[in-house]
């Protein structure tokens, strides 16, 4: 409650802190409680038990792959929906949203009435010989689902901050849509996708429900670090608070890695720039990071 | 081998037609919102205009006419563009942004870089190929802007008020270096200022209200305004109206004057407009008679410095102007508000169709 540093003016009443840090303790006290419930002589041995490091080792992967896959589908998206312009441009945008406040149940039944044996697509899929459900894939896919939007979101608000001067000049300058895309407006929107990526793996490696629904709990195939959590608790609660710990400290970096600051860049020293001009903020694009 | 456009766009009250010639540039100048950066937008391909066409050197950029539809996407138009900001990518160095251009059209990597310093060396930046864009000044990063917009040969070099971001030190600079590139190069270049027209210019086209209001060569246009925006950018008054006899007739005012362009008497009916320096009009504060005198009953809008005088606005919009000395201001007591009346002797007005 002291004056900020620099002097300037804060303008935050006295009672926002004492809210403020309320909401900062519902988040730090839960996970500082099950800190202190960890069994610690016995935690290197229960993180690495065997099922526990093939649960760990698929979440990995699945995770890997279905951010994989919301980059080959999200940066489209988010493209046609921050530059296009076409109807239904707005129904688009809600529909891709929805996975963000859907139940994740919900979302595996939707994927398994799509993907599943006697699915939409599934019937035709099994004739063709791919079974999807209850499968890795089945994983993946669940996984990309409900962490799509998190990347469209990221990546269409660094579009839109960004803008399309940068596009036009380049348009102007001779270059093809390809071109303009590969070597302007990825380059310029790259920490927006970045962010936007490190958090679809990230709700992917939390996904639960929808993972369970669809594929299922098979070890070594779909059981994923929380589901093996989730199992775990019934019969062994210390391997699943250690197991908690593990995916805490998995979560905790990915996020310190998406909102780790940005470093700002070079700039002239003082008196370097070489003739009188006087520097001037050049316009900085990209950020976008939420 | 020339270029025209023709393109209306109705949303924004755009209409107009315009050809340049090979190796010319033209200034369009106007007041906010008249459709100068509209014009380069279309020309560019940025801004899909209602209806009309374009022609560069023979090639088709757009031609909307009823039953066509040809549209060339704007990278296949060779019309760069330099804007207001040098808006260099920030995440190339100089020498990558300059070689941008040659590298999309398909030039080994090699070659454009070897083009991209020429061009550099060109606008005397060639030290500064390694910086990135964040590490230049306002004026080094528009220079390196000129040298990527160059680079691509453009058939039609489109500038929209290239010197306006820029400070004073650097402004000039920039003129200088457009000068020296500008010579044989098909441009067309948005501008506030008189300089560039008369400096980077052959002719200059006035627009106003999405329309041309006038156009010639520079001087001419300076010398002889036939729009309001012409005469306020030479400094002179101008009141439109029409030809009489010996005169001009604007409203219930006839105002006398010369018109040495055309002997003889003036081509009554015909709209004509009356044009006088500031400093050739009197303040009174009481009619004064007495021929051959023009005399304006004004309210006076505002009083500013201009140079040892004031400048005494007046009329509707402030559109009059008269230089009167500060004693005089002094003497007449000026106060904004106030009834007076603008004198100027026939013989400092000239009179010719509009």
């Amino acid at each position: 409650m002291k004056q900020p540093r620099n002097g300037g003016y804060g303008g935050i009443p006295r009672w926002i802190y004492v809210m403020a840090g309320a909401g900062g303790l519902l988040v730090l006290l839960p996970l500082a409680a099950m800190v202190a419930k960890v069994n610690w002589p016995q935690f290197i041995p229960l993180v690495t038990s065997e099922s526990s490091l093939t649960a760990l080792g698929l979440s990995l992967r699945t995770s890997a792959a279905s951010t994989a896959l919301c980059l080959v589908l999200g940066v489209p998206l988010a493209l046609v929906l921050a530059r296009g312009r076409f109807p239904g441009q707005g129904l688009l945008r809600s529909f891709v949203l929805l996975p963000l406040v859907l139940p994740p149940v919900v979302g595996g039944i939707a994927l398994l009435y799509t993907f599943g044996r006697q699915g939409l697509l599934g019937r035709t899929l099994e004739v063709a010989g791919i079974q999807i459900a209850f499968s890795t894939s089945a994983v993946i896919l669940a996984q990309t689902f409900v962490a799509l939007p998190f990347l469209v979101v990221s990546l269409e608000g660094a579009l839109r901050t960004a803008g399309n001067r940068y596009e036009a000049v380049a348009a102007t300058l001779g270059a093809r849509p390809t071109t303009v895309l590969r070597r302007v407006t990825i380059p310029l929107v790259l920490p927006g996708l970045a962010s936007g990526a490190v958090l679809s793996f990230a709700r992917s490696l939390g996904e639960f429900g929808a993972t369970l629904t669809f594929a299922g709990s098979l070890q070594g195939v779909t059981r994923t670090l929380p589901l093996e959590i989730y199992l775990q608790r019934e019969t062994d609660a210390d391997a699943a608070v250690a197991l908690s710990l593990v995916l805490v400290a998995v979560a905790a970096a990915v996020v310190a890695l998406a909102y780790r600051r940005p470093r700002p860049a070079g700039r002239v020293p003082e008196g370097a720039s070489g003739d009188r001009e006087s520097p001037t903020a050049a316009p900085v694009a990209g950020g976008g990071v939420p | 081998m020339t270029f025209t456009v023709q393109a209306a766009v109705a949303a924004r009250g755009f209409d107009l037609s315009l050809t340049v010639g090979p190796g010319e540039t033209v200034a369009v100048m106007g007041p906010n919102g008249a459709g100068k950066s509209t014009l380069l937008n279309v020309i560019a391909g940025l801004l899909h205009p209602d209806s009309g066409k374009a022609e560069l050197d023979g090639k088709t950029l757009f031609n909307l006419a009823a039953g066509r539809g040809t549209w060339i996407a704007p990278h296949r138009r060779g019309t760069a563009l330099l804007a207001q900001e040098p808006l260099l990518f920030p995440h190339l160095s100089v020498l990558e942004n300059v070689a941008f251009g040659p590298r999309s059209a398909g030039v080994s990597k090699r070659a454009a870089g070897n083009s991209a310093l020429r061009w550099l060396a060109e606008v005397d930046a060639a030290e500064l190929q390694a910086r990135r864009p964040a590490q230049l000044s306002g004026g080094q990063a528009q220079r390196v802007a000129v040298a990527r917009a160059l680079a691509t040969d453009p058939g039609l070099l489109l500038l929209d008020e290239p010197m306006s971001a820029l400070d004073i030190h650097a402004a000039p600079l920039l003129r200088r270096l457009l000068k020296r590139v500008l010579v044989g190069r098909r441009a067309i270049i948005i501008t506030h200022d008189v300089l560039d027209a008369l400096m980077l210019a052959d002719r200059v086209v006035i627009l106003e209200g999405g329309r041309i209001a006038e156009q010639g060569p520079t001087r001419e246009v300076l010398q002889l305004p036939k729009s309001r925006f012409a005469a306020g950018l030479a400094g002179l008054n101008l009141v439109p109206g029409t030809l009489a006899g010996h005169g001009l007739v604007a409203g219930d005012l006839e105002i006398y004057g010369q018109h040495d362009e055309l002997p003889g008497q003036l081509p009554a009916g015909q709209p004509g407009v009356a044009v006088f320096p500031p400093s050739a009009v009197s303040v009174f504060l009481a009619e004064a008679h007495g021929s051959p005198r023009n005399s304006f009953a004004v309210t006076v809008t505002d009083l500013e410095p201009y140079g040892d005088r004031i400048r005494v606005r007046a009329g509707d919009g402030g559109r009059l102007s008269a230089d009167v000395t500060p004693e005089a201001a002094a003497d007449l007591g000026l106060i904004p508000g106030m009834e007076v009346y603008f004198v100027v002797k026939a013989a400092a007005v000239s009179i010719y169709p509009a």
